[in-house]
């Protein structure tokens, strides 16, 4: 993509729309900016096309969304002490996602819990933002993204974390698998259930931090939950759900990305409304496609 | 197999001196009212829980968690309606389910090994359809294709009728005897009704009050030994078609029948 931008250095550089493809793509890649907007979406789109799946199969879907309204103290936090934000999300998403994962799933009242000690973040993250003096920009950017202003470094890191938690999932892809469909039976066939739980939080715990970036606390579930949720309707064959998930979740990335380009709206709108409107269609479509056939044919047809 | 076994979880005892043996091959049906420690037993022979006293063997060596040669059909196994994950992958969690990383090598033995245990139970037809779209009967025979597929020798299964309608009940417990005659497995089965396994068990081990029992159906099922174990009146009764119904037990919670 960077060849691209450099190679295609075109003089129409106002973000138009013009009827010619290439020089509209071209123009995509002109700046900086929205190279590692590409770049950071990317791997932001696989990593939660990917967890995304688990979370849907283990329903912990709420968590995910707690995990990150939990962070946003964290990060707010962050700001006041004049540390990165990502720090303290991290920080946040981390300590709650490996208590959530170590309370496991037979905790009865689970998402009261989650709900409460979530609701009291929230509060944390408003005192937080009270004391930070420049406030409006940073709650913003943290609340509903800021894919915009990544810097190379931020990319950098985004990398990283990325590989760190697309590998993790790779190595506990089939004893997560089988414990988030049958727990008791994983246990007894020896899969430790509870140390997996609380390694898929953490994982999702970072996940969730590099989500932030792109579309922000509010709207993660438009990039973890729905890519997967729209995928499993269409598929229950585990590894190909977990690729239609990534290949959705980068598709609304990239296509927001775009629009956002040629318009005066933020990008995150266009990537929730992108992920909102395929589950939509996806779930209106169904008594339909139950009609016209077999689910096998429209599984083949997607994978 | 067991000997003096006693349970318990923390200070509090679910039952104690169990001393029992099943014979390879043999069908025991475990019976008793809720919270007698059934699952208990079960626990204990998987190896999730450790005996409080005694000994236990289980195949000829101390239970141990994963033990490959155990097949298990938890409690209260339905289905999520929402689950979109297929039967065939989910019997193929039962062949390496719980090793790390993703499948690489021997594919094409596990897809075999997979088929062949969907075909003995015959749910090779709805194998490609997801678990949560399935009836109790149809996850239920993915759950004992799910047991069988490693070739275990001993078969463990808690409740496996309890969602169950009546034909259903029928048709799996006749399933279970067939394959188990077939392959010389060894079988402890949890029921609440005694009466659709009679056909099949050798064994009855009653579990109640804190005590176990074991032997032949005719022998525990009896108004002496019911009386015994629950150290107050029970009888029980057969109508003209052999049914056995235990009166007595009004009283325990939940639990109408043997």
């Amino acid at each position: 993509m960077r060849e691209l931008a450099i190679l295609l250095t075109v003089s129409n550089t106002s973000p138009s729309l013009s009827w010619n493809l290439i020089d509209d793509l071209a123009s995509l890649f002109h700046y900086e900016f929205m190279i590692h907007a590409f770049e950071a979406g990317t791997i932001v789109a696989i990593v939660a096309g990917a967890i995304g799946y688990f979370v849907v199969l283990r329903a912990s879907a709420f968590a995910a969304h707690a995990l990150s309204h939990i962070g946003f103290a964290g990060a707010t936090g962050a700001v006041v002490l004049g540390v990165s934000p990502v720090f303290g999300l991290l920080a946040f998403t981390l300590a709650s996602g490996v208590t959530i994962g170590a309370l496991g799933s037979r905790l009865r009242g689970r998402d009261v819990t989650i709900g409460i000690v979530l609701a009291w973040t929230l509060g944390l993250g408003v005192l937080f933002i009270s004391l930070y003096r420049g406030y409006a920009t940073e709650a913003y950017a943290l609340l509903f993204g800021e894919i915009l202003g990544i810097s190379a470094t931020d990319v950098a890191i985004t990398l990283v974390a990325g590989i760190v938690t697309v590998a993790a999932l790779i190595a506990i892809y089939r004893p997560l698998l089988f414990s988030s469909v049958d727990e008791d039976l994983a246990s007894a066939k020896g899969v430790p259930v509870t140390a997996l739980s609380i390694a898929f939080m953490a994982i999702l715990a970072v996940a969730v931090t590099e989500a932030v970036q792109v579309v922000g606390v509010l709207l993660i579930f438009a990039l973890i939950v729905t890519p997967a949720a729209t995928a499993v309707r269409f598929t229950s064959r585990p590894s190909i759900a977990i690729l239609t998930g990534i290949a959705l979740a980068l598709l609304f990335t990239w296509l927001g990305l775009a629009i956002a380009y040629y318009s005066p709206h933020p990008v995150s709108f266009f990537i929730t409304s992108l992920a909102f409107f395929t589950y939509l269609g996806v779930r209106l479509s169904e008594p339909l496609r139950s009609r016209l056939g077999r689910r096998s044919a429209i599984s083949a047809a997607v994978g | 197999m067991a000997r003096d076994l006693t349970a318990s979880y923390g200070p509090r005892p679910i039952w104690a001196h169990g001393t029992f043996a099943m014979p390879s091959g043999s069908f025991t049906a475990i019976l008793g009212p809720n919270g007698a420690g059934k699952s208990t037993l079960i626990r204990l022979i998987l190896g999730q829980l450790t005996p409080a006293g005694g000994r236990l063997e289980v195949l000829g060596e101390p239970p141990h968690r994963g033990n490959p040669n155990i097949g298990y059909v938890p409690q209260g196994s339905t289905f999520d309606p929402e689950l979109s994950i297929r039967g065939r992958d989910f019997v193929g969690l039962g062949v390496d389910g719980h090793r790390w990383g993703v499948r690489l090598d021997g594919r094409v033995k596990v897809a075999a090994d997979v088929t062949a245990s969907l075909e003995a139970v015959g749910a090779i037809d709805y194998a490609d359809r997801p678990l949560g779209s399935l009836s109790g009967g149809e996850q239920q025979r993915l759950l004992l294709a799910q047991a069988l597929v490693g070739s275990p020798r001993l078969l463990v299964m808690d409740e496996p009728l309890s969602h169950l309608d009546l034909r259903n009940q029928i048709a799996i417990v006749q399933l279970i005897a067939e394959v188990a005659r077939a392959r010389g497995l060894t079988v402890l089965l949890i029921a609440h009704d005694v009466n659709l396994l009679l056909p099949h068990v050798d064994l009855v081990l009653y579990i109640a009050h804190g005590r176990l029992a074991i032997g032949k159906p005719s022998e525990i099922i009896s108004s002496e030994r019911l009386t015994e174990i629950y150290s107050s009146p029970v009888e029980v009764l057969t109508d003209s078609r052999g049914r056995v119904f235990v009166v007595g037990l009004e009283e325990e919670v939940s639990h109408p029948h043997a």
